[in-house]
C-alpha cells in the first residue's frame, strides 16, 4: 500500500550531490494508525482506513465513537481509505509513518489546492482577454456565449467565470529527495497543493 | 513548523561563509565543469547584494571585466562554491548598494 498522510510545511531549495539546486517541500507526516481493515470476504474488495491526527474523544460525534472503540483505535481527525491487494498483512492499530519511503521513490500527494474565490473566465480558463488599450472596449469578459436561433441555449459545461480553486488534486510522480524519521519528515522534489499545513495524502507509485 | 523548515534547510546553510555586507569587495572560488575537466574559477567583485533567507540564500557580486560590468548571481549556500573570501571591507550604507553600478571609482 504505502501510503500515508501529513501536512505541508513549507517550500525551501534543495541541493542535489551534483550541487543542483532544486526546489523542494517539506511534508510534517506523523505516523497515521490503521483503524479499519476490510476484507474481500466482508467488504468485497480489500482494504485499508487510516486515522490520522490525534484528537479528543469529545469532539467527536457518537457514530465516530462507536467506530473508533470498534476497532479500539485511538480517536484521529481524519479518516482515509486506500484499497490494498492483500489486507492479510495488516491489522487494526498498526501504525504507518515516514519509514515506508525512501529517498529516491517517486509519490503521488493530493490536497486541496488554494481558494481563489469568485474568478473571471481569464483566470479561471486561462481565457485570452483583449488588448486593454488601441481603443479595444473587450478586455476580460468571456466573450459571446451562445449562437443563434440554434441551438438557442449555452450549452452545459461552458467555460464562465466561478469559484475558483479548493478542489481536490493530485500531483502525480514527486521524487521523494529525504525521509526524517525522526522528526517525521518528508521532503519531496517541486510543489504540492494548497497552503501551508494542508492535509496531505501521500501514496506510493509503486502499487 | 517553522522549525521543521530550519531543520531541512540546516544540512544545506553553509557556516564557512564570511561575514560579509553589501560593499565589500568578495572573492568567490565556483567549482566549473569544462567539458570532462574540473577546476575552480575565482570571481572577484563587489557584493551588490544579499537576498532571500535560509537554505535559498541568494548573492549578487558585481565586477567591471575591461569596461563592462559583469554581474553574477548565485546561490550562497551551493556546493558548487568552494569558499568565499572577504578581500576589502566596504562602505556602502546601503543594503542593496545599487549606486555602485553608476559609481565610477568601482
Amino acid at each position: 500500500m504505502l501510503a500515508t498522510l501529513g501536512e505541508k510545511v513549507g517550500m525551501t531549495q534543495f541541493f542535489l550531490d551534483s550541487g543542483e539546486a532544486v526546489g523542494a517541500t517539506v511534508i510534517k507526516s506523523e505516523p497515521s494508525v490503521i483503524v479499519q481493515v476490510k476484507t474481500e470476504d466482508r467488504d468485497g474488495y480489500n482494504g485499508v482506513q487510516l486515522g490520522y491526527k490525534d484528537t479528543e474523544r469529545h469532539k467527536l460525534t457518537k457514530p465516530m465513537k462507536g467506530h473508533f472503540d470498534k476497532y479500539n483505535a485511538p480517536p484521529k481527525k481524519f479518516l482515509v481509505e486506500y484499497q490494498v491487494d492483500d489486507s492479510e498483512e495488516y491489522s487494526s492499530g498498526q501504525e504507518v509513518g515516514v519509514g515506508q519511503f525512501g529517498a529516491g521513490d517517486r509519490v503521488d500527494v493530493t490536497g486541496n489546492t488554494k481558494g481563489k474565490g469568485f474568478q473571471g473566465v481569464v483566470k479561471r480558463w486561462g481565457f485570452s482577454g483583449g488588448p486593454d488599450t488601441h481603443g479595444s472596449r473587450f478586455h476580460r469578459a468571456p466573450g459571446s456565449v451562445g449562437m443563434c436561433v440554434e441551438p438557442g441555449r449555452v450549452l452545459k459545461g461552458k467555460k464562465l467565470p466561478g469559484r475558483t480553486g479548493d478542489t481536490r488534486v493530485t500531483v502525480q510522480n514527486l521524487e521523494v529527495l529525504r525521509v526524517d524519521e525522526e522528526e517525521d519528515l518528508l521532503v519531496v522534489k517541486g510543489s504540492v497543493p494548497g497552503p501551508r499545513g494542508n492535509i496531505l495524502q501521500i501514496r506510493s507509485r509503486d502499487d | 513548523m517553522d522549525d521543521f523548515m530550519s531543520k531541512v534547510e540546516s544540512d544545506f546553510v553553509r557556516d564557512d561563509i564570511p561575514e560579509m555586507k553589501p560593499g565589500d569587495k568578495i572573492q568567490v572560488h565556483e567549482h566549473v565543469q569544462e567539458g570532462s575537466k574540473k577546476r575552480v574559477q575565482v570571481f572577484e567583485g563587489v557584493l551588490l547584494k544579499r537576498s532571500g533567507s535560509g537554505a535559498s540564500a541568494m548573492i549578487t557580486v558585481r565586477k567591471v571585466s575591461s569596461g563592462i560590468g559583469v554581474e553574477k548571481t548565485l546561490p550562497l549556500n551551493s556546493p558548487k562554491i568552494e569558499k568565499i573570501e572577504l578581500v576589502k571591507q566596504g562602505t556602502a550604507r546601503q543594503a542593496k548598494p545599487y549606486y555602485i553600478r553608476r559609481d565610477r571609482r568601482y
